[in-house]
């Protein structure tokens, strides 16, 4: 994805068992904070048509 | 390479006659110049009309999938790796086979010669190292290395890595060669500027699905492009949905791909889509260590859990 253009960060993986409810809470709260940094993923979103 | 042609008639007549196999896959002369055809041999008359040249690039293991009968198949490199891969994944039994090995010095890209003829070529006449394209009142002569496909030039496995016949001696493989050289420069890019890169490389995409079907990799029953319920990815031609289809695609070539070029060869706007598979490519073979369709009996590094595979992504 990155090489394709997607900014590094923007996609992240984590292994979190059902048992580990601390771990999720703590990656949910890092991702959110780095993707909130990033700010608004604009590469896939579709434009309305222009219309003259 | 043009000496093969007898050789081929030769072989696919001996092994119909002998009921060795019910029909033969090869090429047939197409209706204009440099647009060979698959040709589905089973009678002796037909075995006349098989040839071989320089524009044999489609991929032939796209014509076994799902196949019952007993097939004799020409095979160069490539087309060998994607019948190793096709056994691999239960597309074809080995036993229904007999594979004609075909030593391949690369195939011409016909955009190549048409790019710069100053009319329509109407007719190609080769030789060993040259090929001479002649329209209305034009001639020109090339040399077969400055004119081959992309993927042909960086082409390491020109043998056949299996087979039961060969029509000629094993070719020298190339040495030496940069295969990742396109790839590095993207990977220099800043984020931006692939986006932008990409952006440009499928703009004239027309969403024909042509890459798809030459590809022998692409089998399923019915592609996720196709499917409406779930619909998996917009139809339109918005880049979105353009670089979504192509994107996933090449994800579906993952550790399969064998950069045999039928995709790039089969899209009619010249799309070099083998940029996307080319950055898988080279990942499966530095993490994994993985060339594609070289062994039957070695399971693909994307079916098999190692424990030392590299695992660094998950957090």
């Amino acid at each position: 994805m990155e090489h394709m253009g997607i900014e590094p960060g923007r996609l992240q993986f984590s292994w979190i068992s059902s048992a580990e409810s601390t771990k999720f809470v703590e990656v949910v709260t890092q991702v959110t904070a780095a993707i909130k940094a990033l700010g608004p993923n604009s590469n896939f979103a579709k434009k309305m048509a222009e219309v003259a | 390479m043009l000496s093969y042609t007898e050789k081929i008639r030769e072989i696919a007549g001996r092994l119909l006659q002998s009921g060795a196999v019910e029909m033969v896959i090869g090429f047939r002369a197409g209706t204009v110049p440099m647009m060979n055809e698959p040709h589905f041999a089973k009678t002796p008359a037909d075995v006349q009309k098989l040839v071989w040249d320089s524009h044999c690039g489609i991929n032939l293991a796209n014509y076994l999938t799902d196949r019952k009968e007993k097939i004799g198949v020409l095979a160069k490199g490539c087309d060998s790796r994607n019948i190793v891969t096709h056994i691999i994944e239960n597309k074809i039994k080995r036993e229904q086979l007999v594979i004609i090995g075909v030593p391949c010095k690369g195939m011409v890209d016909k955009r190549k010669i048409a790019m710069k003829a100053e009319t329509e070529i109407t007719e190609v006449i080769e030789a060993e190292t040259t090929i001479t394209a002649k329209g209305h009142g034009f001639s020109k002569t090339f040399e077969k290395k400055d004119v081959l496909q992309h993927n042909c030039s960086l082409c390491i496995h020109r043998n056949p890595v299996i087979h039961d016949e060969m029509v000629a001696p094993p070719v020298v493989e190339q040495q030496g060669v940069d295969r990742y050289a396109d790839v590095r420069s993207i990977a220099a890019m800043t984020p931006e500027q692939r986006w932008k890169y990409f952006e440009d490389l499928l703009a004239p995409c027309i969403r024909c699905y042509a890459c798809r079907n030459a590809c022998p990799l692409c089998y399923c029953p019915t592609c996720f492009v196709d499917e409406s319920r779930p619909q998996w990815v917009g139809k339109s031609l918005d880049p979105s949905d353009v670089r979504t289809f192509h994107f996933l695609r090449a994800y579906h070539c993952a550790g399969r791909c064998t950069d045999c070029g039928a995709c790039e060869r089969a899209c009619p706007v010249g799309i070099n889509m083998r940029t996307f598979t080319k950055k898988l490519e080279q990942d499966c073979l530095d993490l994994f260590g993985w060339e594609v369709g070289l062994d039957p009996e070695v399971r693909p590094p994307l079916d098999v859990y190692r424990p030392q595979d590299p695992n660094d992504f998950i957090k």
